[in-house]
């Protein structure tokens, strides 16, 4: 502070510049996504256009080589893998969120927490190929098993919804568990020592008070796996089958193979043939879609939450 | 003090990249020796003086199926010129293309015929290459007929006792729409047929293998070269598929390996230089050497 | 709930203990699914690695020789993604909270980075694969680490912008109205007091950004492009450890082999999370208190 003028030139002038060169910064995210967005939209608007929105969001048959270019199989694929793994993961998150906040002892909470983040850093390759190897021959022995009677053979193959489901769970768990217990942390102590002055147990506190104040962040955390899920690509057609096909309605359908929206851009991506790829970037229109409806849930939740 | 806790920090990111360019001296260090020795020392080299000439990165993208014998290719053809690269990467027979039509790549690899609206390239058919119908190895058959095949994967036949095997329903697994091995598979065997609707789609070589050697069931398809144990290969019409039987037509289901490049673009000097090796001699002993069939 | 009708206290007492029986039935679920996967990757793939594995280049799509090239080209990504990535987000972060007014604007860039957060990683590689790759050719090498890694920081910038805006918010503002009461700049208060405050944070995000680029495949399947050589410039295609794991996997069914790579990763993983924690606390230590 001793050549305070000489430095407050200087400084001024410092001090504009790096305001400059952070606001380009700042801009980069933006820039980012506009470009992404724009030529997804630009090779992909065109042709849903030109095939038609209707034909191409509700047709059953994907045949590239015939020009044939209908998604409903997949969105289909991507929606009930989805449901499945939030079906099963979204309890045991926040049930384990619950205990590390609120039960468990600092020891225990002290394994269970670098877990969690040790499980969030898994590669989902490797994810995928323990699911490969493990989990399709596990469910495979179970549909040509006891479950033979009931399955049509083309279910039984191990390659299933199912499969994908329980991959996607334990690529979705860590985040839900995180952020769940980030809500339930959040939840101002003044309301638990109420309730249990009041003489409840703690159960009773925690479903009664805790989780109903973390509602919205429980929500949040439960979307932002659902977002995860419906995006997580590779890990899934190792396990999935890849087949485009709508399964038949019932419980066997967790057992039918299908294909997800983002497998099928995984799969054909790279192959040649403009209208075949631009088919591709509109499904991953569609995909975008689903992510911004995701974001926007997640966003109105987090605001909500301050 | 606080300057200094700051440039620790910057002393961490320096650190990491040192950390990669010193890995990167070395190895080239180590790159220059290796290529050095046999070069004095060797006495048989011969033709060291003429390749040595030679320098610059070709790039081959493309069918993951052409792949492993483009990257066998490239080992003996660095080690003559030892200051060339030859850069392979999978992604698609179609990616393949594209990236030749708008010179991504020197060289596309095409596992199938070039279609009629892939114009704008120039192709080169380094190596034959057979479709082995593939299943379990405890399946008791070992020979079909070419219209049985065309039959179950078209779904008229689903079941293995109906063509004489055990009374177990068929699994059918198939490539992914756009690849090559798919393409010639389907131009050959099914013909105007479509395939079954419910096959299981792998989009890899080693998805198929991995698939059928898992699953007493399932029938698949696969290059004949990178073909192992862990599954099958079928007789078609009495023929097996080996190297003679596929270049004589005598097992019916095959394709080319083609090479294409942009037309605008002349090759490079090294593209030229690697082209002529793998359709020369010695470069048509390592695609035999590999298990694939030699063009002429 | 049950047809038995103890008096109220024993059966709260018992729901009670069932319900906790429940959560940690599941917290132990999730650990013991944890170790599965650990157990059975290292179990499989650890009897792969040796010096030899590590230090030689991949032969035969991968099924024969080592993984050399594939650790070379995941260290040179990561630092390459780091370098471009660590600046913008950083410097994104402290625009946000420190300089830019509330408005729409800034809503603006919130909104965009968070839905580049959600964003699939296959839409990245589908774009990488058209702009950087296919447009950009000339300029990135075509199939190259810098065609990865600039897709690999349009990915990872979310995240670190995010991490550094929280840590930003936690420094205390009666830190920076002291500094700026004292006549010094807005970013001379931001150097010397915000971002050494905040740098446990920071450095702790950046870290687990690591992690993120090592793991992820769909957006360098069509970026990278796979070269099983040793990349001698970031114009050279490449794979990292995880693509060279889905390659041998799927390309040619070896695993033993992809297992080998899949416990390089996960040393590799567990690595990094602990110099995370570790570096955290460490740095906590030094500038936080």
């Amino acid at each position: 502070m001793m050549f305070q003028k000489v430095r407050n030139r200087k400084s001024n002038i410092e001090e504009s510049v790096v305001k400059k060169i952070l606001l380009i910064m700042a801009l980069t995210s933006v820039l980012s996504l506009g470009l992404i967005a724009f030529f997804i939209f630009m090779e992909g608007l065109p042709f849903m256009f030109n095939y038609g929105i209707t034909e191409f969001i509700f047709g059953t048959t994907w045949d590239p080589t015939n020009q044939v270019y209908g998604i409903f199989p997949m969105i289909v694929g991507s929606v009930l893998a989805t449901i499945l793994a939030i079906f099963i993961g979204a309890p045991i998150g926040i049930a384990v969120a619950v205990f590390l906040v609120e039960i468990a002892p600092p020891r225990v909470a002290k394994v269970i927490r670098p877990a969690v983040q040790l499980m969030e850093g898994i590669p989902s390759v490797v994810i995928g190929l323990f699911g490969m190897v493990i989990i399709l021959d596990l469910i495979r022995r179970l549909s040509r098993g006891p479950l033979s009677e009931f399955l049509p053979s083309t279910y039984q193959t191990g390659y299933s919804v199912l499969a994908g489901a329980i991959i996607l769970v334990i690529m979705i768990l860590p985040t839900i568990i995180s952020i769940s217990a980030d809500a339930i942390r959040a939840v101002p102590k003044e309301y638990k020592q109420a309730a249990l002055a009041l003489g409840s147990s703690q159960w009773q506190t925690i479903y009664r008070v805790v989780v109903p104040a973390a509602k919205s962040g429980l929500i949040a955390a439960v979307v932002l796996g659902v977002g995860r899920a419906i995006g997580e690509t590779m890990a899934i057609i190792m396990v999935i089958g890849n087949t485009v096909l709508i399964p038949e309605l019932g419980w066997e359908s967790i057992f039918a193979p299908v294909r997800t929206l983002t497998g099928n851009i995984a799969l054909e991506m790279g192959y040649a043939g403009p209208e075949h790829r631009q088919a591709l970037f509109a499904t991953g229109i569609i995909l975008f879609m689903f992510i911004i409806i995701i974001n926007s849930i997640t966003i109105v939740l987090r605001k909500k939450e301050y | 003090m606080k300057k200094h806790h700051l440039l620790k920090v910057t002393g961490i990111v320096a650190l990491l990249t040192l950390a990669a360019c010193d890995s990167e001296d070395s190895e080239d260090a180590t790159a220059t020796n290796e290529a050095d020795e046999p070069a004095s020392g060797d006495a048989e080299s011969s033709n060291d003086e003429e390749a040595s000439n030679l320098e610059g990165t070709v790039t081959i993208s493309g069918s993951t199926s052409v792949q492993p014998i483009s990257e066998e290719l490239a080992v003996p053809f660095m080690e003559e010129n030892p200051d060339t690269r030859i850069e392979v990467s999978g992604g698609g027979s179609g990616a393949g293309v594209t990236a030749a039509q708008q010179g991504a790549s020197d060289f596309g690899a095409v596992s199938r015929e070039i279609a009629e609206d892939e114009t704008g390239i120039e192709e080169y058919v380094i190596a034959l290459d057979g479709i082995a119908i593939i299943v379990h190895p405890d399946n008791a058959l070992s020979e079909l007929a070419l219209e049985d095949v065309t039959d179950i994967f078209s779904g008229e036949v689903t079941n293995w006792s109906e063509i004489g095997g055990d009374d177990t329903d068929i699994v059918v697994v198939s490539r992914e729409d756009g690849s090559g091995t798919r393409d010639a598979f389907t131009d050959i065997v099914l013909g105007d047929d479509e395939l079954i609707d419910t096959a299981l789609i792998q989009n890899t070589t080693g998805g198929v293998a991995e698939s059928v050697a898992n699953d007493p069931n399932a029938v698949g398809y696969m290059s004949t070269g990178s073909m192992s144990d862990s599954v099958q290969g079928l007789n078609i019409d009495g023929a097996e598929p080996t190297d003679e039987n596929i270049r004589s037509g005598e097992y019916p289901v095959s394709r080319p390996f083609n090479y294409v490049s942009n037309e605008d673009e002349p090759l490079s000097e090294v593209a030229q230089a690697f082209l002529d090796f793998i359709l020369g001699d010695d470069g048509q002993q390592v695609v035999e050497d590999n298990g694939f069939i030699s063009v002429d | 709930m049950f047809n038995v009708k103890p008096n109220h206290m024993i059966k709260v007492k018992r729901s009670q203990r069932l319900a906790f029986t429940m959560l940690s039935l599941a917290a132990l679920l999730t650990v013991i699914i944890l170790f599965g996967i650990l157990f059975y990757i290292m179990s499989q793939g650890f009897s792969v690695i040796s010096m030899e594995f590590l230090f030689t280049e991949p032969r035969s799509m991968g099924t024969e020789g080592g993984v050399f090239s594939a650790i070379l080209g995941t260290i040179y990504l990561v630092a390459l993604v780091l370098l471009i990535a660590t600046p913008v987000g950083v410097g994104t972060a402290v625009y946000l909270n420190e300089y830019m007014p509330a408005g729409r604007f800034k809503n603006i860039i919130r909104f965009s980075t968070e839905l580049l957060a959600g964003i699939p990683s296959i839409v990245f590689g589908m774009f990488g694969f058209i702009f950087f790759v296919l447009m950009l050719g000339d300029y990135t090498g075509g199939f190259s680490i810098l065609s990865g890694a600039l897709t690999g920081v349009m990915m990872i910038l979310p995240v670190i912008i995010r991490a550094s805006e929280e840590s930003l918010r936690s420094v205390p503002n009666t830190l920076k109205e002291a500094s700026l009461a004292l006549g010094t700049t807005r970013w001379y208060t931001i150097k010397k007091i915000v971002l050494p405050f905040a740098l446990p944070g920071i450095t702790t995000s950046i870290i687990l950004s690591i992690g993120r680029v090592i793991g992820e495949t769909a957006a360098f399947l069509l970026t990278l492009g796979g070269s099983l050589l040793v990349a001698t410039s970031i114009f050279d295609g490449s794979r990292t450890l995880a693509l060279h794991l889905y390659l041998v996997a799927m390309e040619t069914g070896d695993l033993q082999m992809a297992l080998g790579s899949g416990a390089v990763l996960i040393i590799l993983i567990i690595i990094i999370n602990f110099t995370a924690a570790g570096l955290f606390k460490l740095l906590v230590r030094r500038f936080s208190t």
